[in-house]
């Protein structure tokens, strides 16, 4: 149970519904995306019907219902990234990392989302890794702060 | 009647009431506005989100939603502009833009909305180039076929099963181009709330929805539409049959119609495929040499005739005996209980209403001077609180079921439920008590105890309208909370608050069903209720009443036809001598004068060898009576069994002539639902080789022996019906062809019953009768330490003729299974799913265990649907020594995992 729904996250929040996306955050954050034994368990928990659990937690784009990479990779396609040059980051990406928009590398280090728009135009094109934006991107430093992060992870693995 | 509001919708003046939508008035004032969300049938609230009924209202800004718009005085309102339509014609054309244009062979086409607009608009492709979202159709159950690519999100199937079905079992998943409607998931299937209804794919106005068992059998324009009922549980759903080429493809609800809103529940929808099985018996047989073999109908009647005029020259015919059937038309029943009296020249005929029923008849009848449903189905709605006894409504007649449970939703109305296991309503009820099964009158008792100690009592009503309230104060005066709590095991404090629930309400209504009837106390416990009702002035006034929910789709119908050993027709009873001489007259012969055999006790004499020869229409006491290896044994040891059906059924298996008979949707006639509603019943498909209806069969038999029953069509055998039955007197085809009417009604101008008792009672005064807490007959003790309680599951029914020859329904259940609560089955080893051994002082099943806790630990529950592990071989033939209904509710029995 513990890992599914941590007793930590429903504490003060029992038996009251309008807190479901408080509780689906947290679980995103610990979790990294939504298990379906967590969603169910939190139906019972906020007597919030399964059916609402699953129409909030599939509507939202900060949750996802699908496991993701330890580390995740967001490229602004919004309008003014797009025309300084977005395309051609996510192309990066894709080939260095072996895997689509939406999809998750098959070691489990990282996750490639595109999103609309960041709201920081002037500063395109953008990508955020792990919630840290790197503006005026080009292929070049992409590639080398996706090595950075994979070297970091490397040694942080032969360390133990 | 609220306040009236005059506008003019193109050039045509309407006044509505207040509060009415735009929409509303266009269609009074027969103008129709496109619209794709809204469904003004089902009475729900506009979502207002395809924006096609927008139209234009002078002086407004921009156009305006017809469907949610309130209509106001004096609007000039525009429903047909040039704007409109080019606005319309946008609509349709961005939802075209991401929808197949397979209309060729689309299931819907001739049947969907949105090919209609399109077609009315003139949108003939769509002007927003794209690709479409391809997704493949899912179809996780065994009926539905979800097909996102079809859908247009309207919204239609979230909003009937979340607030008229009450189900919340679908709704909207993800967003943008991936939105579809569906299930959680994750669940599997038989954890999901869906009852498989389907009473989503009556409203979706497109593809999108559709029945699996239906693709490729036809389209809207290929079927013959016939609008029949529902041959299912008592709430007499209305149904229209999709017929091709002598088949019957599919059925449908319609949204709005009737007193159930046009709801159907799992059986009455996917439950059919039993009218063209294989296994449909199409010839008579008839024994020879120990087996049963074809015959003609010349030799089966004739061999009947015979045989039941010898018997009835030799042994009197009172040694014969007839069971009439809760399944059959009102013309079938009246015409068998005809048949048993002025032909054979016996009272010996009853049916299952005896193991259903009896006890209410008995019980009410004696209250109030009526047996039947005081208030109406839609009247439950009203009620400000609604007290559930002993009815798993939302398995047992699932529309009245979602009735309650809107009206609970609606906030007005708050539900106590007493039932010993947790049933679905117990997550509707501000109130659940758990009472021990068969302690019924001591709950009820303590709640009249309450009612009194705390002055809660309708003083006026009891003054006015009843007699013997005296007795009835002495009789519940030990009944405290307290000490009701010892026998029930529900707590004081709960028994309190649930009277002043009921007694502090405007009105309350109690409904009940089998858990009251089913017991040695059956007639006690229904009189209980009577003078709970009576107590606090809840009869008679919308919202309130004595409601008991009849079990067969005409169970009602076949007690009002007389099918009863001490009454005929419209319940005149057999001892009068008046009445007696009124049928002698009509029906041209003189009239036997003593009561006859119930149900149970046909069995008992024919065990005892005083009943020599049974004929049988339509019932399968094999399975649904108490004790089976008693009854096997007395059918066994007859001279002469008939049975008439349309299976050759575990009790045709006996029988020495087995008559094919036409199922519901083969024949004409009328059935009475629960609430009194008599409605028809229409002939869609011809019986299968040679099986004919029941009423022919009985005419035919009738005739050979000697009395000739001679009638052009079941109209006919009607209009005896109306014209010996006071009751049904105003009842006539002419008016059931476009309404149905709620006995009783006295003449052609009458509309019909929908509250009984309502300035006075039946009987004249209400009467109360006290009654007093009688243990059931057997209790668990040391040998058989379980308390088996049995009843009926959502997708089968009664012993199973008709739902187990249907394969939805057999997918979504394929066998039984015993309910024992997890510290039972812990204690004994016993695993969810293991097999078990159920053992009770008459027999012995096996059957898997279904570990839950629906059940308290000490009690097992257990469907009876199941020939393969008939709940009956355990149940006991204890009777009520009043209404003689059997106590299937309460035996003991021995669990033991089966190895």
């Amino acid at each position: 149970m513990s890992l599914v729904l941590p007793e930590t996250l429903l504490q003060g929040r029992r038996s009251q519904p309008q807190q479901l996306i408080e509780v689906l955050h947290d679980i995103q954050e610990l979790r990294g995306y939504i298990p379906q034994e967590s969603m169910i368990a939190l139906s019972k928990e906020l007597g919030v019907p399964l059916i609402d659990v699953y129409r909030v937690a599939s509507f939202y784009k900060a949750f996802s219902l699908v496991p993701r990479g330890e580390h995740l990779v967001t490229v602004c396609m919004g309008t003014a990234c797009h025309v300084r040059g977005a395309a051609p980051m996510v192309h990066q990406l894709a080939g260095q990392l072996e895997v689509e928009p939406g999809g998750t590398t098959t070691d489990g280090l990282f996750t490639l989302e595109c999103v609309n728009c960041l709201g920081a135009c002037a500063l395109g094109p953008i990508v955020v890794l792990d919630g840290v934006y790197h503006d005026h991107m080009t292929p070049r430093r992409l590639r080398r702060l996706i090595e950075s992060v994979r070297r970091a992870e490397n040694e942080g693995r032969s360390n133990v | 009647m609220a306040e009236k509001v005059s506008l003019t919708i193109d050039d045509i003046i309407v006044a509505v009431p207040e509060g009415s939508t735009i929409l509303e008035a266009a269609l009074r004032a027969g103008i129709e506005i496109p619209h794709l969300c809204y469904k003004p049938e089902l009475g729900l609230s506009p979502t207002s989100s395809c924006r096609l009924c927008l139209v234009e209202v002078k002086g407004a800004r921009g156009l305006v939603a017809s469907c949610s718009h309130p209509a106001a005085d004096g609007m000039i309102v525009r429903t047909d502009t040039d704007e409109l339509r080019q606005h319309r014609r946008m609509v349709i054309d961005l939802l075209l833009s991401d929808h197949p244009h397979d209309c060729l062979t689309c299931e819907k086409s001739g049947a969907c909305d949105l090919e209609t607009y399109a077609y009315q608009l003139g949108v003939k492709e769509s002007e927003f180039a794209g690709e479409l979202v391809r997704v493949d159709p899912i179809q996780d159950g065994p009926a539905i076929i979800y097909d996102q690519t079809k859908c247009i999100l309207c919204g239609r199937c979230v909003e009937i099963c979340h607030n008229v079905q009450v189900a919340g079992a679908v709704d909207f998943l993800g967003r943008g181009f991936d939105t579809r409607v569906g299930l959680p998931p994750a669940l599997p299937r038989t954890e999901s709330v869906c009852a498989e209804c389907g009473n989503c794919l009556d409203v979706c106005p497109t593809g999108a929805l559709s029945y699996a068992g239906a693709q490729g059998q036809g389209r809207e324009w290929e079927f013959e539409r016939v609008t029949t009922i529902c041959p299912y549980c008592g709430c007499g759903c209305p149904l229209d049959m999709h017929l091709r080429d002598g088949r019957l493809v599919k059925v449908t609800g319609a949204p709005g119609a009737g007193p159930t809103r046009g709801l159907l529940c799992v059986k009455g929808r996917f439950g059919f495929d039993f009218l063209g099985h294989p296994d449909r018996l199409t010839e008579p047989l008839v024994r020879r040499d120990g087996a049963l073999m074809p015959a003609t109908w010349e030799e089966a009647l004739g061999l009947v005739a015979r045989r039941l005029g010898e018997i009835k020259q030799r042994s009197g015919a009172h040694a014969i005996a007839g069971l009439a059937s809760a399944k059959c038309t009102n013309e079938e029943n009246y015409l068998m209980q005809k048949f048993m009296r002025a032909v054979i020249g016996t009272n010996n005929v009853d049916h299952c209403a005896r193991l259903c029923h009896a006890s209410t008849v008995a019980g009410l009848a004696r209250a109030f001077g009526s047996g039947a449903m005081t208030n109406s189905i839609d009247d439950l709605g009203e009620a400000e609180a609604i007290f559930v006894i002993g009815s798993n409504t939302t398995e047992c007649h699932p529309v009245i079921g979602a009735v309650i449970k809107r009206a609970v939703r609606g906030g007005k109305t708050r539900l106590i439920v007493a039932d010993p296991r947790a049933i679905e309503l117990t997550e509707y009820a501000d109130l659940h008590l758990q009472q021990k099964p068969g302690t019924d009158v001591a709950l009820i008792n303590a709640l009249a105890h309450v009612i009194l100690e705390e002055g809660l009592e309708d003083e006026q009503f009891i003054g006015e309208r009843t007699e013997g309230f005296e007795e009835l104060r002495l009789a519940v005066e030990p009944y405290t909370p307290e000490f009701a709590e010892k026998i029930t095991g529900v707590p004081a404090p709960n028994l309190a608050e649930a009277a002043r629930i009921y007694a502090r309400a405007g009105g309350a209504a109690i409904v009940y069903s089998m858990g009251i009837t089913q017991h040695t106390t059956g007639t006690d416990n229904v009189l209980a209720l009577a003078n709970l009702a009576m107590l606090t002035g809840n009869i008679g006034r919308p919202g309130t009443g004595v409601n008991p929910l009849r079990g067969q789709n005409n169970v009602q119908g076949a007690c009002d036809m007389g099918a009863l050993p001490d009454v005929y027709s419209g319940y005149q009873k057999v001892a009068d001598g008046h009445v007696r001489s009124k049928f002698e007259h009509a029906w041209g012969v003189s009239l036997p004068d003593s009561t006859g055999l119930t149900v149970v006790e046909m069995m008992e004499a024919a065990a005892g060898g005083k009943l020599k020869a049974i004929y049988i229409m339509g019932e399968n006491p094999m399975l649904s009576d108490p004790d089976i290896s008693h009854v096997e044994e007395a059918l066994r040891g007859l001279d002469f069994l008939v049975v008439q059906d349309i299976f050759l059924t575990e009790t045709a298996q006996l029988a020495d002539v087995v008559l094919p008979a036409a199922a519901f949707a083969e024949k004409n006639g009328c059935f009475t639902n629960t609430e009194r509603r008599v409605q028809r019943v229409r002939k869609g498909l011809e019986p299968p080789g040679d099986a004919r209806a029941d009423w022919n069969i009985t005419c035919e038999l009738a005739g050979r022996m000697g009395y000739v029953m001679s009638y052009a069509d079941v109209a006919a055998v009607h209009e005896e019906i109306a014209e010996t039955t006071p009751i049904y007197s105003g009842i006539t085809y002419d008016r059931l062809e476009t309404q149905s009417l709620q006995w009783p009604c006295s003449d052609a101008e009458h509309p019909g019953t929908a509250i009984l008792h309502k300035d006075r009672f039946t009987r004249g005064l209400g009467k109360f009768h006290p009654v007093t807490f009688i243990p059931p007959k057997e209790l668990p003790d040391d040998d058989y330490p379980f308390l088996l309680s049995t009843g009926r599951i959502l997708e089968h029914f009664h012993t199973g003729t008709m739902s187990r020859h249907s394969e939805v329904l057999g997918r979504l259940v394929s066998v039984g299974a015993i309910e024992i609560n997890p510290t039972d089955a812990h204690r004994l080893g016993i695993a969810d799913g293991d097999p078990v051994k159920v053992t009770s002082r008459r027999g012995r099943i096996e059957i898997a265990a279904r570990v839950t806790e629906r059940v308290t630990p000490g009690t097992v529950f257990l469907a009876f649907h199941f020939r393969e592990a008939p709940a009956n071989r355990l149940t006991i033939a204890a009777l009520d020594p009043v209404a003689k209904i059997p106590e299937f509710k309460v035996c003991a029995v021995k669990v033991e995992p089966a190895r």
